[in-house]
């Protein structure tokens, strides 16, 4: 048992053999320091999606890719950039996967009809059943 | 309800009381056929077929020259391999971009959010196929390529056009691939 634990804390303290990687992008995890700024970085940064981590959006993911992403999106903001400037250049670049903000398309439109038909679809049956048990 | 008796004619007929049943089995296949149908986890650049967005890196090594876009458009065919020395598939992909090289085609690297110290020593023990190394600390340059990982490794024409972007480790079996992607670049 003893000797089990000794390694176990062994390979916890384990020096890693891999070299690691290294975040040096200046805003990863820095804030701006205009607050109005950085909140509308912050906006823009949980409706992006990281590219490593793909569930993630880049404001919740530690991966250093993400730290890479949120740099460009406070730079950028400094720099006088709208939000929709920087998701289009990033769409640019990685495609609608990058963004989580929902896009009418070609593709989606049928995910904004559909309800809005069911509800037409609904309340035309609901009419059709009161008109009938309202009468005599 | 009321206690009415429905009158026949509004008595839903007999393949409308299934419908709803065949629906939702409907959905449910939907929803299998997605869940068993593995979905792809690469983000592929959308910039292939159009050029190389510019940039100017410093050198990842003393001695060696950095990269910059402008390097590209000399009228030959590159491959430009994004790296890094904490990637783990970097080290499998490292012998075919050393055969690459050895075959003559000009290998340029951009090693992404790395240090120069770690850069040498992979260097020295994978190999280097490198003719320049361009050192992109803050990962920006690799974001404006539309690279979501390493290694990626990208082939771009005489002119600066990327025209291949190839996500994961090359391996050995894929050198022909690369080699005929790169012949394309040339015409």
């Amino acid at each position: 048992m003893r000797a089990l634990l000794a390694l176990l804390m062994l390979m916890v303290s384990a020096v890693p053999l891999a070299a690691q990687e290294e975040q040096t992008a200046p805003y990863a995890y820095r804030q701006l320091d205009d607050p109005a700024k950085e909140e509308a970085a912050h906006d823009l940064m949980v409706a992006l999606r990281c590219l490593q981590c793909q569930g993630q959006s880049i404001a919740d993911s530690d991966a250093p890719i993400a730290g890479s992403m949120r740099s460009l999106v406070r730079e950028r903001i400094a720099a006088g950039e709208t939000p929709d400037q920087i998701r289009d250049w990033l769409m640019e670049r990685y495609g609608d996967y990058v963004s989580y903000e929902p896009r009418i398309t070609s593709l989606t439109w049928p995910l904004f009809a559909l309800p809005l038909v069911l509800i037409a679809l609904a309340v035309l049956l609901l009419r059709r059943r009161f008109a009938r048990e309202s009468k005599p | 309800m009321t206690g009415e008796p429905e009158s026949a004619a509004n008595k839903p007929s007999r393949w409308m009381i299934w419908l709803p049943l065949a629906l939702f089995l409907g959905f449910i296949a939907l929803v299998m056929i997605g869940l068993y149908r593995p979905a792809p986890r690469d983000v592929a650049s959308t910039l292939i077929g159009k050029p190389m967005p510019e940039f100017d890196l410093p050198p990842g090594l003393p001695g060696r020259p950095g990269l910059a876009s402008a390097d590209l458009k000399g009228g030959e065919p590159h491959l430009v391999n994004v790296f890094a020395s904490w990637c783990l598939p970097c080290r499998v992909e490292a012998p075919q971009l050393e055969r690459l090289a050895a075959m003559g085609v000009p290998v340029e690297g951009i090693s992404v959010r790395d240090r120069t110290e770690d850069l040498k020593q992979f260097l020295a023990r994978y190999g280097d196929p490198f003719q320049r190394i361009g050192a992109d600390d803050d990962g920006q340059v690799q974001l404006a390529l539309g690279s979501s990982g390493v290694p990626e490794t990208y082939v771009i024409d005489g002119k600066g056009v990327i025209r291949y972007q190839h996500i994961g480790e090359i391996r050995a079996e894929q050198i022909p691939m690369i080699l005929e992607k790169l012949e394309e670049a040339r015409r």
